[in-house]
Order: structure tokens, then sequence, then C-alpha cells
């Protein structure tokens, strides 16, 4: 049987679009096909919006690429409808456990609390990440949602006017001349439409280079994130390990800066590095190998009038704590909500500018945090090094050294603070982790999540509080869901959302963060609150 | 918030001074430099107060205060 990263899932086909005379309009263009273009697709799709996702190839992605997903974007993905799929092949994980030279110094749990619907973290191959986006592509298509996939569609010129984007699409059929009133490029770290468009994309290149593996084997390591620093079998580097589902492991050697990459992707230099850390005798499958060198930088600016950039093509970080594709996911679930009311005409266009404030907060804080694992991780002069290698000695036996360790601080959504959209924070006593711009925390609910009911809209969560059943202001409804802290016994509830306060009302948007909170309702100041979360005010 | 204090607060500062030497004995360089900093992280954990640490390394940087 192939693997399905050889299956093509969207093969190209003509469409008529190539044959019409003059070009044909669509309401939104994706440009890429991989983890962000298909989530982007899928959340504009299901709100019923017109879009065209344009691929140059027709495949899932070969190799495990992203590979860690993280708590907040497969809440995400439940929103989109396919969180269930990934997390039950996904192999879930909280535990990481660091290695020096020979020791083993600490462990660490990454969710330490309970009440969550999903994990930490699951470990899933990139392919079938985005098989399974493919899937929910394809269910909502079945459905009769406006959602078209066209591979073999390789955008060759993107013209950006004042009211709309004019693209020149390459096929197996030669070219054709499609419109688009919006676009969102998902085109990955290369972005051809950002070199089209002659954009900037400066930053820091590290110099180092990763060899990346998978690796079929049975083998009895448990489900954790295994991190050696200054390793026996990779001497004076880093290394780690992840288990995969399918006994696909994924192993990541540093190598350092100076050597032959073609020459070290060869499986016979590969499989001796691998057996080092293995044993001898191991006995495994090289699935893929690829080398990697990153850099950190992000665009000046990710909107740009009607071209949307999303996920790499926008900002790159380095690859230690999983704050790529997980980030990606979080621009797009910021950007489609704002863009579907945009279009709906129910908000001005200038609310697509809060999408760069806030997802270039949350770029800057991916970067920042990325930049400072990969300076932990390989020291950039001596002095560096030895206050490294101290703080690696001291947390083997000292408690208060292991939160200095830094092996990559694994992605956490970010917390709009600042951002124009935010409304007051009314809520005396209440949590700072559900504070105006913060992504809700879910919670236990009777006999499910929180997250669950808070769907995709505008919501006004009540929390042992009165409100109206439905507040209508410009033309955007915002529906209640009220619960009570009783409806939590765990009492994980009233400690995310109360405090110590005894009620609680929330404006919630429709990508789960939080706009505005008060101690009860008070109708204007939720439509001043829904008026500023929609870029009126 | 807690300013760093410069004057002296140490009983006994040729012992104290001995002590750190002591600590130091039979190492090489390499291994003194790793015992030194195992000793500032300790320290500074100690410390712990953002303020007076910032306000120590300023002073551990000033111009006079490296001889060489």
């Amino acid at each position: 049987m192939n693997k399905i990263f050889e299956v093509p899932l969207y093969p190209y086909a003509r469409v008529a679009d190539q044959d019409a005379e003059t070009p044909a309009r669509h309401s939104v263009i994706v440009i890429g096909a991989g983890p962000v273009g298909l989530a982007a697709a899928i959340d504009l799709a299901q709100t019923g919006h017109q879009v065209v996702v344009l691929d140059d190839n027709d495949k899932v992605s070969w190799g495990s690429r992203a590979v860690c997903y993280a708590k907040r974007p497969l809440e995400i993905l439940d929103r989109l409808g396919c969180g269930e799929p990934m997390v039950d092949k996904g192999v879930v994980w909280n535990r990481g456990r660091v290695f020096y030279d020979e020791r083993e110094v600490y462990d660490f749990d990454l969710l330490p609390e309970e009440g969550h619907r999903r994990p930490a973290f699951i470990n899933l191959q990139q392919y079938y990440f985005e098989q399974h986006l493919v899937d929910r592509a394809r269910a909502l298509e079945a459905d009769g949602a406006p959602i078209e996939l066209r591979g073999g569609s390789r955008v060759v010129s993107a013209d950006a006017a004042d009211d709309g984007v004019t693209l020149e699409v390459e096929t197996p059929d030669g070219p054709y001349t499609v419109q688009a009133d919006w676009v969102i490029a998902c085109d990955g770290a290369a972005s051809p439409v950002r070199a089209m468009m002659g954009l900037d994309f400066v930053g820091r290149v590290f110099e180092d280079n990763f060899l990346i593996a998978d690796v079929v084997m049975e083998a009895g390591f448990p489900t954790e994130r295994w991190f050696w620093f200054d390793p026996s079998f990779n001497r004076g580097q880093s290394a780690l390990l992840h288990k995969q589902p399918d006994n696909v492991w994924r192993i990541d050697l540093q190598l350092g800066w100076d050597i032959d990459k073609d020459e070290e992707k060869k499986p016979e230099n590969v499989i001796p590095r691998l057996k080092a850390m293995l044993g001898e005798d191991a006995q495994f499958e090289l699935e893929w190998v690829s080398i990697y060198t990153f850099q950190c930088r992000r665009m000046e600016k990710f909107r740009h009038g009607r071209v949307l950039f999303a996920g790499d093509a926008a900002h790159q970080v380095s690859p230690f704590g999983a704050r790529g594709a997980n980030s990606g996911l979080q621009d797009t679930d910021n950007l489609c909500w704002k863009l579907g009311l945009v279009i709906n005409g129910t908000a001005p266009e200038s609310l697509l500018d809060s999408y760069d404030d806030e997802r270039i907060h949350g770029a800057d804080e991916n970067i920042l945090n990325s930049t400072r694992s990969t300076d932990f991780i390989t020291p950039k002069s001596e002095m560096s090094r030895i206050f490294r290698n101290a703080v690696l000695d001291l947390s083997e036996h000292y408690a208060f050294a292991r939160p200095l360790v830094n092996s990559g601080r694994l992605s956490v959504p970010c917390v709009y603070d600042g951002s124009p959209l935010n409304g007051v924070d009314a809520l005396e006593g209440g949590p700072a982790r559900s504070r105006p711009g913060a992504p809700c925390p879910d919670a236990p609910l009777g006999n499910g999540f929180l997250l669950d009911q808070l769907g995709g809209g505008f919501q006004l969560l009540s929390i042992d509080a009165d409100a109206p059943e439905m507040v209508e202001l410009h033309a955007i409804t915002t529906n209640r869901v009220a619960v009570s802290a009783s409806d939590d016994p765990s009492g994980a509830l009233a400690d995310r959302y109360l405090g110590s306060a005894s009620g609680a009302v929330y404006l919630i948007r429709p990508d789960q963060h939080v706009a505005a909170r008060w101690p009860s309702y008070d109708e204007a100041a939720v439509k001043a609150a829904i008026t500023r979360a929609t870029g009126r005010a | 918030m807690a300013d760093l204090n410069t004057a002296p607060a140490i009983d006994a500062p040729d012992d104290l001074y001995a002590e750190l030497l002591a600590m130091h004995e039979g190492l090489s360089k390499k291994e003194s430099d790793a015992a030194n900093a195992r000793l500032i992280l300790i320290l500074v954990n100690q410390i712990a107060d953002r303020n007076v640490l910032r306000q120590a390394m300023a002073a551990a940087r000033a111009p006079g205060s490296e001889s060489g």
C-alpha cells in the first residue's frame, strides 16, 4: 500500500475558471495547502465564506516536520471540527525529560493541572495532520460548503490592488488568471507570494544544522519528550527524541555549522549516528531524513491591503518549543473571524489591522522564546557555556535551577495584552489568566468541557449571573452561554473564571479569547465592548 | 523595593575571604570557572530580588571595577 504522503489527495483537475473569458472572481483565495492554509480555508468555509485553496503540489507533505501540536491549537482544531481524529491518532504526552552528559537531570510536567479536555501536546506526523484537515475540508465540501482545493496550481504572479488581488496560476494545462477579494498567503517560509510582492523578511540566521530523522522501530522508550545536552553519542551537541504514531520515532541531532549537508543526509552517514544513540543492535528503518538550518525572523507587517500572510510565510522561529505550526494555527484562528465580519460588511476593514497588532505580538513572543532556547542549547560564548553547564549540573540536585534549564519553552498561546480590541476588566478579584486578551482556559462543565460550549461566534459567558439570551448589535449576534460554578464540582471553573468574585459575565470573541469581563450584566458596557472588539471604536 | 547593600556587611571578612579561596583549592581553571558559575547561580536564587540583582550586575560591570 502506498503511504499517505505518496497519494495525490487533491490531484490537478481542470476548472471552469480556466475557460472563463473574463477572470473569475472569488471571495477568498488561500495560497498553500499546508496545515495553516487548510485551517484557514476550513475556518472560513464552515462559516459560509467562499474559499479556493491553490497549491502547486497535490499531496500531503513528506516527513514528520512540525510533529508537536500543543493544547491550544488542538482546541482550535476542535472548533474546526477535526480535533478528535487528530488526538485519537496522535501520541499524547505531557512529560519532558532532560539529560546532561550521561545523567538524567530532571523531568517536568507541561500540564500540571486537571480539568482540560485536551492534553499539553500530541505528536503526529505532519502528513497525518494535513490528511485530517483535507478530510475535514472534503466533508465540508460534501455538505455543500463553498470550499475548493486545487492541486497542481502554482501561483506565479500576484497583483494586489485596493479592492482585490489578481493572480496568475500555472497548471499542467497552462496558465490562467483568477481574482479574489482577499488572499491569505500560507505558502511557507520561502513564500513565493512574499517575494512576488517584494516584501521584507528580516531576522537572525542561526549558524547551526540539525539532522532530523524519522525512524521506524519497535522501542521501549516512554511517551515523553527526551532532550540531551552534550550526550556521549553526540558530544558537544544536543539531541531530541519524540515518539510518533505507527512506531515512528522522530530524532533531531544537532550537527554544528561547518558540515556538508548532502554528505550528512546519506544513509551511510546517518545510520552510524543513529546507532551511536540507539545502540549497535538497534533494528530500525529510515522513513525520512532532512537537514535544517533555522532562522528567527518575521515580516514587518502581516497585512498588506487585501493580502494577509499567515504561518511560516509571515514569521519563522527556531524549532525548540514547537512554535511554528502551532503559532500558524493561532494566526488563522485570529484572522478568519475578522475577515468573515469584514466580508459580511458587519465590521470595518480596519478590524484586520488588529490581526497585525495581535499576531505580531504573538510572533515576537515566539521569536523571543525560541531565540533564548537556542542560546541556551547552543551557547555562543565560553562564558555562556560555563553558565549553561552550571545550570545543568545544579538542576540534577537542586529544584531552584530547573526552571533555568531551557531545552525549548513549549508553545503556549499568547495573551493579547494591550490589544486595541480589548475592553474593560471590571471583574474585581478575577483571575489574571482569564483577563481581557487571554485565551479562555478550558474547564470541566457537567459531563463535558467549557470550550465545547463556546463555539465560534461572539458569546456572552455568564457564570452565576443574569444576562439576556442574546444581544444584537451591528448585525452581529452575541449568544449567551449560561453556566454555574456548581456545574464543576472540581472547582476549576470558579478558580479559572471567578477568582474571589461570586459571579461574572465575560464577552468572548469568536477565537475564544476574552474581550472584556464584568461582575454582572450591564447592557451599555457589553455593547461598548462588542463595538470595540469588532474594530468600531 | 530593596536596594543593593554596598556597605560592609560581613562579619570576620578575612575568614570569609579565605573560605572563598578554599572553595577553589585544588581545582583547575576550568573547574574553578564552573564552581564560580554554580556559586553565582546559587546566590542569585538566594537573593532573588530582581532589582538588587540588577544593581549588583551593574556594579560588577562598572568601569573601574575591572583591573585588567
